[in-house]
C-alpha cells in the first residue's frame, strides 16, 4: 500500500504525470496548502508574476510557443477574478491552458465567505469546460481530465476550482490511468465522401486559393500545406493567428487577408471560385461583411470543431476533422494540378499597390514604425531563432504585415480577444518554452502599461526577454478609427507615459530610447549584444495609420488605401 | 417551423446551467426546454423546443455537443412522435358556471383536481396543440393562474434514445 497523500500533494503529482515542467502562479488564502506542497516537488518550476492576468498570458505564451498545455494558479476570489482575461483569451485563440484556482472550504461555498467567488459559474462561457473539486477522492482524476480536455480536440482552457479543505484532507492517491468521457469524442478523421469532393473541386476550380489559419499550426499540419500549396500551385492567404504556418518568402505566399490584409488577398478572395478554408474560423475581422464574402466561391472548410462549420460563412463542403489527418487524406489521392496564370493575375493585383515596407512619408523629421519593423524584420532574419509577442493595436498590425514570418509559432498575439497586455506576460511563458530562443515582446505605450508590472517578474526569474515599445503618444489604434469614422474626435486617445527607460531602469533592466531614425538599427544590435532583458523605446511619428484597412462592417470589396492609385 | 430537439446529459451539478447559459450567450430562441431523470441513473433527458425561423437549429445541436457533458442531442421533429405537455389551470368557476367547464374537461380528457367555492383546478396532459386549444376555450371562464410544463417527446416504435448507451464502462 502506498502512502497517503494530502490533496495539495496529489495536486502536484498530478501535475508531474502530466508532464508540467513549469506554472506562473500567485498565492493567497484558499490556495495555500497547495503553496505548501510545493517546495516538495523542485521539478515544478513556479514562476510568481505581479498580478494573475499575467500568469494567465504566461501560461498562453507558453502553450502557444511550445504547443503544450499552460498551466496558471491563483487564489480564490480576486485571484480568480485576475484570471478570467486571460482565460476568455486562450478560449477566443484555442490555447491549452489548465487554470487552477483556490476555493473557500466547501462548507463555506454559498455563503459569500470571505473571497469567494463562483468562479466555475462566472468562466463558464469562456472555458472549454470547468470543474469544481470538493472532495479529494475527486482530485487526481478531475486533474487528468481537464489536461486530456484542454490539449485535445480543438484546445482550450480548462479550469479546476479546487476547495481548500479537498487540498488538506489526506487519502491514499489512486491514480487513473485513462479519463472515461462518454460525450467528448473529437472527430480526427474527416469524411471520405467530403474529402474525395474536395479533391474534385480543387481539380476543377480555375481559380482556387488557400485560407489558412491557427488550425494548421494546432495541428502541426506545415509540411502538409506546403506539399498542397506545391502540388497544386494554389497561392496561400494566411490569417493573423495562421501567420507562420505558411512561410512568406515562398512563391505562394500571399499573407494576410481581412481588415488590415492586402488588397491583393481582399480581391483574390472575393474573384475565387474555390476557397479552401484550412482550419480558420472565418472571423469577421477576415471576412467583413459576411454577405459580399467570397460571392464566387465553392467553400471548403476543414475544422475539428463542427461548430465552426457554417456558422458564420455558408460551407459547400464541410469536413470535420484534424487538419492534418483530412490534408493527408487528400494528398494520397490528389493529382498535381497548377494555377499559375491565377497567381500571375493576383501577383499583378499586387503590383498596382504599395508594396509592404512603402508608405507615404508625413512631412517631419520623426521617424515612422515601418522603418522600426523594416530594421527588425531584417535582423530578426540575420540573427533567427526568434519568437515574437506582439500586443494590441497598431503595432500589432505593423508587425503581422511588415515582418517576413518564416516559421511555425514564432509570432505570438492575441487574436480573437485582442487583449491589451498581452505581450509582456506572453512572452515569460515564451522564453521559459524557447529558452534558446531571443523572445521579443512588442507593445504599444498603451498596452505595454497594461501589464509593465511584470518586469519585476522578468528581473526575477532571470529571463533575457527583448522588449520593444512603438510610443506614438497614443492609443494608436483607436485613434486611427476616430481619425477615420469619428471626425477626428480624439476623445481619450491622446496619452502621457512615463519616462520608459528610467521604469526599466528600475526594474534592474537597461533601457534605450531611439528618437532618430539613425539609432534604429543600433538599438537592435545592442539589445542583441546585451546579455538579459532590454527595453527598447521607439519614439515613432505620432499620427500614422495602418494601411491598407476595410472599415468596419464594411465588404472586403472595399478598402481603404493610402495610395491615390491604389482605390479598390 | 418548431423543432424538438431530445438532448442525453450527464447528471451533473450545473449541466443545466450549462446548457441555459449556453443559449443566451448565442442568443438562441428557445420556445421551451424541459429536463428529467431518465430511465438510467446519472443520464438527464431535455426536450427543448426551438423555432428554426429565427434560430438555427444546426447551430443549436452543435454548440450543445461543445459542451463536455452532452451526450447526444438528436431532432425527432420528423420522426413520429408523441410530444406531451402538462398544463394546470385555476379556472374562475360559480356555481353557475360548473356544468360548462366540467363537460369541456371531459371533451379534452382533462381532469379537475380541485375543487375552491368559487374555482376549479383542471390538470390537462396531451399534445401541445390540444393544450393550447384547451387554454383558449377555457379563457373566457378567467383563468386565474396557469402553470405549463414545456414540452416532452419519445419517438414511436422500438426505442432510439435511451441513455443506457451511455452508461460509463468504468
Ligand atoms: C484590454 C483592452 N482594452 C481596450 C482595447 C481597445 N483597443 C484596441 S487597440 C487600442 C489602442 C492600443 O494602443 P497602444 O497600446 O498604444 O498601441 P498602438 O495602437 O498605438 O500601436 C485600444 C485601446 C483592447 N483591445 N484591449
Ligand atoms: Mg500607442
Amino acid at each position: 500500500m502506498s502512502e497517503t497523500r494530502s490533496g495539495a500533494q496529489i495536486m502536484c503529482e498530478a501535475l508531474i504525470r502530466e508532464g508540467v515542467e513549469v506554472m506562473f502562479g500567485y498565492p493567497g488564502g484558499a490556495i495555500m496548502p497547495f503553496y505548501h506542497a510545493l517546495p516538495e516537488y523542485p521539478e515544478l518550476r513556479h514562476v510568481l508574476v505581479r498580478h494573475e492576468q499575467a500568469a494567465g498570458h504566461a501560461a498562453e505564451g507558453y502553450a502557444r510557443a511550445s504547443g503544450k498545455v499552460g498551466v496558471c494558479v491563483a487564489t480564490s476570489g480576486p485571484g480568480a477574478t485576475n484570471l478570467v482575461t486571460a482565460i476568455a483569451d486562450a478560449m477566443m485563440d484555442s490555447v491549452p491552458m489548465v487554470a487552477i484556482t483556490g476555493q473557500v472550504a466547501a462548507q463555506f461555498i454559498g455563503k459569500d465567505a470571505f473571497q469567494e467567488t463562483d468562479v466555475t459559474g462566472i468562466t463558464q462561457p469562456i472555458t472549454k469546460h470547468n470543474y469544481l473539486v470538493t472532495n479529494i477522492e475527486d482530485i487526481a482524476y478531475v486533474l487528468k481530465e481537464a489536461f486530456h480536455i484542454a490539449r485535445t480536440g480543438r484546445p482550450g482552457p480548462v479550469l479546476v476550482d479546487i476547495a481548500k479543505n479537498a487540498m488538506v484532507a489526506r487519502t491514499t492517491p489512486r491514480w487513473p490511468d485513462k479519463v472515461n468521457l462518454a460525450g467528448y469524442k473529437p472527430n480526427y478523421e474527416g469524411n471520405r465522401r467530403q474529402i474525395r469532393e474536395a479533391i474534385r473541386l480543387i481539380g476543377e476550380a480555375k481559380k482556387p486559393l488557400i485560407l489558412a489559419g491557427r488550425g494548421i499550426q494546432l495541428a502541426g499540419a506545415f509540411a502538409e500545406l506546403r506539399e498542397l500549396a506545391e502540388r497544386t500551385g494554389i497561392p496561400v492567404i494566411t490569417t493573423l493567428l495562421g501567420i507562420g504556418a505558411f512561410p512568406e518568402n515562398h512563391p505562394l505566399a500571399l499573407g494576410m487577408p481581412g481588415m488590415h490584409g492586402w488588397v491583393h488577398n481582399n480581391r483574390a478572395i472575393q474573384e475565387c471560385d474555390l476557397l479552401l478554408n484550412l482550419g480558420s474560423r472565418f472571423d469577421d475581422r477576415v471576412t467583413g461583411k459576411t454577405s459580399t464574402f467570397a460571392p464566387h466561391a465553392k467553400i471548403v472548410h476543414v475544422d475539428i470543431d463542427p461548430s465552426e462549420i457554417g456558422k458564420n460563412i455558408r460551407v459547400d463542403v464541410p469536413i470535420v476533422g484534424d487538419v492534418q489527418n483530412v490534408l493527408r487524406a487528400i494528398l494520397e489521392e490528389l493529382p498535381a494540378r497548377d494555377a499559375a496564370e491565377w497567381v500571375r493575375h493576383i501577383h499583378a493585383i499586387r503590383d498596382q499597390h504599395l508594396q509592404r515596407q512603402q508608405y507615404t512619408r508625413p512631412d517631419t523629421d520623426m521617424f515612422m514604425p515601418h522603418d522600426v519593423f523594416a530594421a527588425f524584420t531584417r535582423i530578426l532574419n540575420e540573427r533567427g531563432a526568434y519568437r515574437v509577442c506582439t500586443d494590441v493595436g497598431q503595432h500589432q498590425m505593423w508587425a503581422a504585415q511588415l515582418i517576413d514570418w518564416l516559421r511555425p509559432h514564432t509570432h505570438i498575439t492575441s487574436g480573437g480577444l485582442g487583449t491589451m497586455g498581452f505581450a509582456l506576460p506572453a512572452a515569460m511563458g515564451a522564453q521559459i518554452a524557447q529558452p534558446n530562443e531571443t523572445v521579443w515582446a512588442v507593445a504599444g505605450d498603451g498596452g505595454i502599461q497594461m501589464n509593465i508590472q511584470e518586469l519585476a517578474t522578468i528581473r526575477q526569474e532571470g529571463l533575457p526577454i527583448k522588449i520593444a515599445i512603438i510610443n506614438n503618444g497614443y492609443l494608436g489604434m483607436v485613434r486611427q478609427w476616430q481619425e477615420l469614422f469619428h471626425e477626428r474626435r480624439y476623445s481619450a486617445t491622446p496619452m502621457w507615459s512615463p519616462d520608459f527607460v528610467k521604469v526599466a531602469e528600475a526594474y534592474g533592466i537597461p533601457g534605450i530610447c531611439v528618437t532618430h531614425q539613425s539609432q534604429v538599427e543600433d538599438a537592435f544590435n545592442t539589445a542583441y549584444a546585451t546579455d538579459g532583458p532590454v527595453l527598447l523605446e521607439f519614439q515613432v511619428e505620432r499620427e500614422v495609420n495602418v494601411y491598407p484597412m476595410v472599415a468596419p462592417g464594411a465588404s472586403i470589396s472595399e478598402m481603404i488605401t493610402e495610395s491615390p492609385m491604389a482605390v479598390v | 417551423m418548431k423543432h424538438t430537439l431530445v438532448a442525453l446529459m450527464e447528471d451533473h451539478p450545473g449541466v443545466l446551467n450549462r446548457v441555459s447559459s449556453l443559449f443566451r450567450r448565442r442568443g438562441f430562441n428557445i420556445e421551451s426546454m424541459s429536463v428529467g431523470h431518465t430511465e438510467t441513473p446519472g443520464i438527464s433527458r431535455m426536450t427543448i423546443v426551438v423555432d428554426s425561423s429565427d434560430t438555427s437549429v444546426e447551430q443549436v445541436t452543435k454548440q450543445l455537443y461543445r459542451l463536455i457533458e452532452v451526450l447526444k442531442v438528436s431532432d425527432v421533429t420528423a420522426d413520429p412522435n408523441v410530444a406531451r405537455e402538462l398544463v394546470m389551470i385555476k379556472v374562475h368557476a360559480p356555481s353557475s358556471r360548473r356544468a360548462e367547464l366540467s363537460s369541456l374537461a371531459d371533451v379534452f380528457e382533462a381532469k379537475i383536481v380541485d375543487v375552491a367555492h368559487d374555482s376549479l383546478m383542471l390538470e390537462l396532459s396531451a399534445n401541445p396543440d390540444k393544450v393550447e386549444n384547451f387554454i383558449e376555450l377555457v379563457r373566457p371562464f378567467g383563468i386565474r393562474e396557469m402553470v405549463r410544463t414545456g414540452r416532452v417527446a419519445m419517438v414511436r416504435g422500438s426505442n432510439s434514445h435511451a441513455a443506457e448507451a451511455y452508461v460509463k464502462t468504468a
